[in-house]
């Protein structure tokens, strides 16, 4: 991988002027659509920024399908619920695609409490000359009207539109932390802290209740949902993790309540590293199949682990993303940043999987060769068409030049979001907020 | 924090290295033997507290989060009770505030007098809950869901721990968190000071916790902190939210 790395270049990069950055350009989420040509971001400020691939220019191969902004909208404004007194942020928790079908793009977007489904579709050209109205769109006097006229469609100046289709509302009464399309193209999944829900992407006004584990006291809650997901292929299974470190997989064909899990994957805890935060660092921050659906990736505090479906007392891989950080938890813990909620991506082919950390630092790791690499994405060390370089962080003993100590990593500075191109190896990777895409390099 | 402290949390150390003699000591002997785990223990727990009770004062806390703290301060209450310094430490509270059990008691019996605002508008919030589940479950038309409660006995909708009536474990956790409890009761302006003369700073600098939660990026402990400052705002603030959701109430009352 690390050879691999070596030659990835900066393509493009939308960097929004550091002093001029507000909370709400984090960016909250990103994702590429199913070809790769487009890949939307959504920020705190509820904007969802899409980025479109140009097209290969022969005259200038350096410029290689760079991604520039395709379209820009508001989709989600911050709103007040007056009945519980509550503010309602407009971050956009999650982005996903749906597959195309026409000429149109159609994703889906949510906040804490509702999802949308957006239309972005492009028009350049408009009809001019009806006969039953003038241009500004008055009907015009049928008296004055003696002759056939046919409206014309006239060129005009490329324009993308992007409008609300759909909004499904008040089923969540926790925050939704995933959203999830199904492999039937027609139904969709939101889940919260508490409760998943199944949705026709047709229909607002109804939702299917399919996991419930809110107890009917509250005073025993002891566990939460993290994160849900479709199988890719199987539209009756999904799967949803916990905060105890725990991954189920439910069959919507065994009952309409999904409240029995087909199968359970958890690893027994360690003993030699157990302590107080053990239960707090195997909570799981996302989890992901893999394009077949045999695997699924899940992401912790300090790892990540691919789980092979027909085994559940164990992953049949796990990688350490920051292990350095284990002796740091308590600080962690103090700083609230223990907390923090990491994704984690596959690549094209499975081989490879990508997911952050601290100190604008991301993890790769290659499933074959068992090599990984730390990549650092930062304004101040990437020009465009830079290389990056593999970056150390030193445990202990002497630094070595070019490294860094634990110490001095800035935990302020976090990679949560990265995606990776369905095919090609592109990879987007948001550090607060800065979108940095990445390429190999032209041979 | 350097990396010894930390390796002290691992559970379960002390007991393997301990003479084997020592339950026969008694769990005295034993707090006496590891004084800095204990330390350390202490102020894990001291700042777990402090971050459930400003997480309690939040209309709508990270559920994760809490959940989270919550199962780590009832891990340690859990070895703090085996060991015998959880009595301590309950001890050394209720010398401190002697009336805290009082009031929490009475807190916790949810007795139906309405004393104070606070309480009255976390009962509107498990209404307001309950009135949105119900109407979610309308518009859905799904079958009717386990997780519709009568609603006396909806004690708030803002999440709890532990209930009272269970193993003597939990009454024990109870009294550790009354003070927590009765916070989440009186949003009023002595909240702050309770919160803070609540956690023994001789174990750690509470300014840190608080130093580092402002510097989360969440924001919701910004805004939270920025609101304590003006201590008036909140009950000002219940107020008039309180006649909002009146008047809301009233109209779909009349609809």
């Amino acid at each position: 991988m690390e050879e691999d790395i070596d030659t990835r270049k900066i393509n493009s990069s939308f960097l929004r002027d550091h002093s001029y950055a507000t909370e709400a350009d984090i960016i909250s989420t990103v994702e590429f659509n199913s070809t790769g040509e487009l890949l939307a971001t959504g920020d705190k400020g509820g904007r969802v920024v899409i980025f479109q691939r140009e097209q290969e220019n022969k005259n200038q191969p350096h410029r290689r399908g760079e991604y520039n902004v395709y379209s820009t909208f508001q989709s989600h404004e911050p709103e007040f619920d007056y009945l519980k007194s509550l503010e309602i942020e407009e971050k956009i928790n999650k982005i996903r695609w749906l597959p195309q079908q026409n000429a149109a793009y159609f994703l889906l977007s949510t906040n804490d409490k509702t999802v949308k489904l957006w239309k972005v579709s492009e028009r350049d050209k408009r009809p001019e000359g009806y006969n039953l109205k003038d241009e500004d769109g008055r009907i015009r006097d049928p008296c004055t009207i003696t002759s056939l006229r046919v409206p014309v469609l006239r060129p005009m100046d490329l324009m993308v539109e992007a409008t609300p289709r759909r909004v499904f509302s008040n089923a969540h009464t926790y925050h939704i932390n995933s959203i999830s399309v199904n492999s039937d193209y027609e139904t969709y999944m939101s889940a919260d802290d508490l409760r998943i829900n199944l949705w026709n992407l047709e229909i607002t006004n109804r939702s299917f209740n399919i996991v419930d584990i809110k107890p009917t006291n509250m005073e025993e809650l002891t566990e939460v949902i993290t994160a849900a997901e479709f199988h890719p292929h199987n539209c009756n299974t999904f799967v949803y993790s916990s905060s105890k470190g725990t991954i189920r997989l439910c069959d919507m064909r065994s009952s309409a309540l999904c409240d029995r899990h087909s199968k359970l994957f958890e690893e027994p805890e360690d003993p030699s590293n157990r302590s107080f935060f053990s239960e707090i660092i195997s909570s799981i921050s996302d989890v992901k199949f893999n394009h077949s659906g045999r695997y699924i990736m899940t992401r912790d505090y300090l790892t990540v682990k691919v789980w092979d479906l027909n085994m559940e007392n164990r992953p049949i891989e796990t990688y350490q993303v920051h292990d350095y950080l284990r002796s740091k938890l308590c600080s962690l813990y103090e700083n609230d940043c223990i907390f923090d909620k990491f994704e984690c991506v596959w690549n094209g082919s499975d081989s490879v999987i990508m997911t952050g950390s601290y100190n604008n630092f991301f993890r790769m790791f290659d499933r074959n060769t068992k090599r990984d690499v730390t990549l650092e994405a930062s304004r101040e060390n990437s020009k465009p068409r830079a290389i990056l370089k593999p970056r150390k962080v030193c445990v202990g003993g002497k630094r070595r030049k070019d490294e860094i100590s634990v110490d001095s990593l800035d935990f302020s500075k976090k990679i949560l979001h990265t995606a990776w191109h369905p095919s090609e190896n592109i990879i987007a990777v948001a550090a607060t907020n800065n979108l940095y895409i990445f390429q190999d390099k032209v041979n | 924090m350097p990396s010894q402290e930390v390796t002290m949390f691992t559970r379960g150390i002390k007991r393997k290295s301990c003479d084997p003699e020592e339950d026969n000591d008694g769990p005295l002997a034993e707090v006496k033997t590891v004084p800095s785990y204990t330390l350390e223990r202490q102020s894990l727990l001291d700042m777990s507290l402090v971050k459930l009770q400003l997480c309690h004062m939040l209309v709508e806390p990270n559920l994760c989060r809490s959940v989270l703290i919550a199962n780590t301060v009832r891990q340690i209450q859990e070895e703090m009770t085996q060991d015998g310094s959880w009595h301590i430490f309950d001890q050394r509270r209720t010398d401190q505030f002697p009336l805290d059990r009082l009031v929490s008691t009475d807190i916790l019996c949810r007795s139906t007098k309405e004393q104070d605002e606070g309480r009255m508008n976390d009962e509107y919030i498990a209404y307001s809950e309950e009135l949105e589940v119900h109407q979610t479950q309308e518009i859905s038309e799904l079958p009717p869901v386990t997780s519709l409660k009568p609603l006396q006995n909806t004690p708030s909708n803002l999440w709890e721990t532990e209930s009272p009536q269970d193993n003597n474990n939990k009454v024990h956790f109870q009294k550790s968190l009354d003070h927590i409890f009765e916070t989440l009761e009186n949003r009023n302006a002595t909240c702050v000071e309770d919160l803070f003369s609540e956690v023994d700073t001789s174990y750690y600098d509470l300014d840190t916790v608080l130093t580092g939660m402002m510097g989360n990026s969440k924001l919701g402990h910004c805004d939270m902190l920025e609101s304590f400052s003006p201590p008036s705002t909140t009950s000002s603030n219940c107020k008039t939210e309180h006649n909002e959701i009146d008047h809301i109430v009233e109209i779909l009352v009349e609809s």
